[in-house]
């Protein structure tokens, strides 16, 4: 019987935790999060931080968190301005829950160089 | 005002039935589901069990005479039908709280389910749910961390937690073992766990496997990115040893241990989950035994009961069944013990078991675990299911995959990820979980094969224990 292999490589890949492991999201994915994190009443909250430094617990906050911003043109325009200051830093999205104090949604929008 | 001592044999009904009696907010409640020999009145076998439970005694004696045993004894306040069951009732029972040491999960289930258990008025006897009252809970620490501070620690945001056993389970050398951590890790997991059954046995011994899994560990986090554990089980035969093994794993600096609570006993785990809070150390909880104990409907006790009990004893994470996959778990009722792990407050629910309105106050949640014969096609009815506040866990769903563990991992990962973005985006991802996992497919040769390996495995059974309604 002829070899035949079916068994496929799995190379090890560098993630940013949360959605790490899909494709980048197109711009209307990104705003239906966006979306989410306000319905579900949490403050957006943007942090971006070089990736040689991608494992520290602390990002960089870009301005401070947008407490009780509802308008999602706003965060989109927070998040070009961040990526524009910081074009070879990751820049992530966080909805933040001041009730539990916790973070409802965290996803990496842009990936720095 | 004093009494006299009548010796001899007094119906139970005369002390414990008290139909009058408002529970005060600092008793502590309990549902039991009981089923008297033929004969027997409901008041009396009712009565029984409160007397038998708390301060009673087959037989008057002077000594109680020496005391007011008024303000000890339980009461049986009310009884109940068991909807669609003529020969079960519920008695719910009140007992003071003087009745149990501060902090002791041990000493509130000797009482409540001891020699009661065995009382030969009753054919069978089940505990369905209690009430802590929430001067009973400000007495125990609960969870070391709780679902806030292992979110923080471990860096997972906005979605369950992935996990999986180890397999074999038995068997493989400390290194080999530590390969396949490795693999899952690297792989896209965020924990992976040793089975229970793994001790100490002569084939690896533990501190070989924790040197071999630190290393795995370590290496999947550098390579990867992002933060990994592995719980690394210290139940052990002697409490010296669980200690000596959860030091080690913090020598290691590993994040999380993990302890067997029902075979370990209470003591032992209320005891752990201290150490661990002092050591900053997660605590992973399984849960061996359980059904020997909770399965049985008319018999036993609840796993709602036990689930409480873990709460307040002391765990990170729980093991509460899948509901979807090969272990026995109605829907409506896990989640109404999932609630009971991780919210400040249930209220009363018939719907989902819950008895009582139960009042967490501040005490840390537990994750639910869902772990036993779950696999990539579950995952949307899983995340619909648990919520984010869980820890999925594929065993065979991992390392079942034609190209290893590696692989296995990143499907699930992909699939995981795939649900919690269409649920964000409004999706209805039960419904359309086929479309969401086909079209993640796409992207991802790994989930592509799993789903073709797994297309055709189903666990349709009827659960045994069912709910009353």
């Amino acid at each position: 019987m002829p070899f035949k292999s079916t068994v496929g490589d799995y190379q090890t890949v560098a993630t940013l935790e949360t959605f790490g492991f899909l494709p980048p999201f197109t711009q209307d994915e990104i705003y239906d999060q966006i979306a989410y994190i306000i319905a579900q009443g949490w403050s957006p909250l943007i942090e971006h931080v070089h990736p040689s430094r991608s494992m520290a617990t602390y990002w960089s906050y870009w301005k401070l968190p947008f407490f009780g911003e509802k308008d999602l043109g706003v965060i989109v325009s927070e998040l070009e301005a961040a990526h524009r200051a910081y074009p070879d830093h990751h820049v992530r999205l966080v909805g933040y829950d001041a009730y539990t104090q916790s973070q409802g949604a965290c996803f990496v929008v842009f990936e720095g160089r | 005002m004093s009494k006299k001592y009548d010796a001899g044999v007094k119906e139970y009904r005369d002390t414990y039935w008290t139909p009058d009696y408002v529970p005060l907010d600092t008793d502590l409640l309990a549902c039991f589901k009981c089923t008297g020999q033929e004969g027997v009145p409901r008041e009396e076998v009712a009565a029984a069990v409160a007397a038998e439970s708390s301060t009673g005694t087959w037989s008057t004696v002077w000594s109680e005479l020496l005391t007011d045993l008024d303000f000890y004894k339980g009461r049986c306040y009310r009884i109940e039908d068991v909807p669609g069951d003529k020969e079960s009732f519920y008695a719910f029972i009140a007992y003071p709280l003087d009745l149990f040491e501060e902090g002791s999960i041990t000493n509130v289930l000797t009482s409540l389910v001891g020699n009661v258990f065995g009382f030969k008025a009753l054919r069978h006897l089940r505990l369905e749910d209690i009430r802590f009252p929430i001067a009973f809970i400000k007495t125990c620490m609960g969870p070391p961390n709780g679902i806030v501070v292992e979110r923080d620690r471990m860096n997972k945001y906005g979605r369950p937690l992935l996990g999986c056993t180890i397999k074999p389970k038995l068997g493989l050398s400390g290194k080999n073992y530590g390969r396949v951590v490795y693999e899952c890790l690297r792989g896209g997991l965020d924990f992976t766990k040793d089975d229970e059954n793994i001790n100490s046995q002569p084939f690896q011994r533990w501190q070989n496997r924790f040197e071999f899994v630190a290393e795995a560990v370590r290496s999947a986090q550098e390579e990867t990115g992002e933060k990994k554990g592995h719980y690394l089980n210290c139940t052990a035969n002697t409490p010296e040893e669980m200690y000596e093994r959860a030091e080690f794993a913090k020598e290691l600096g590993q994040p999380i241990i993990m302890h067997d609570y029902i075979t370990g006993g209470f003591t032992a785990n209320t005891g752990l989950a201290k150490w661990c809070r002092k050591n900053g150390m997660l605590l992973h909880i399984h849960r061996a035994m359980h059904a020997v104990i909770d399965r049985h409907p008319k018999h036993g006790i609840h796993f709602r009961v036990l689930a409480k009990c873990l709460r307040l004893s002391g765990g990170d994470q729980l093991h509460t069944g899948t509901v979807v996959g090969k272990l026995e778990g109605d829907r409506q009722t896990t989640l109404g013990y999932i609630d009971q792990l991780r919210e400040s407050f249930v209220p009363e629910d018939r719907t989902r078991g819950n008895f009582f309105d139960q009042d967490w106050g501040s005490m840390g949640g537990v994750f639910a675990v869902a772990s036993g014969g779950i696999h990539v096609w579950h995952m949307p009815a899983l995340v619909a299911i648990f919520g984010d506040d869980s820890v999925l866990q594929f065993g065979g769903g991992t390392h079942g995959h034609p190209w290893g563990s590696a692989a296995g991992a990143a499907a699930n990962r992909v699939a995981l990820e795939a649900c919690v973005k269409a649920r964000n985006a409004g999706r209805e991802i039960e419904r359309e979980g086929r479309d969401i996992l086909t079209e993640a497919a796409k992207h991802s040769p790994e989930l592509a094969i799993a789903l073709e390996t797994w297309k055709e495995i189903k666990f349709e059974f009827d659960t045994v224990d069912k709910l009353d309604v």
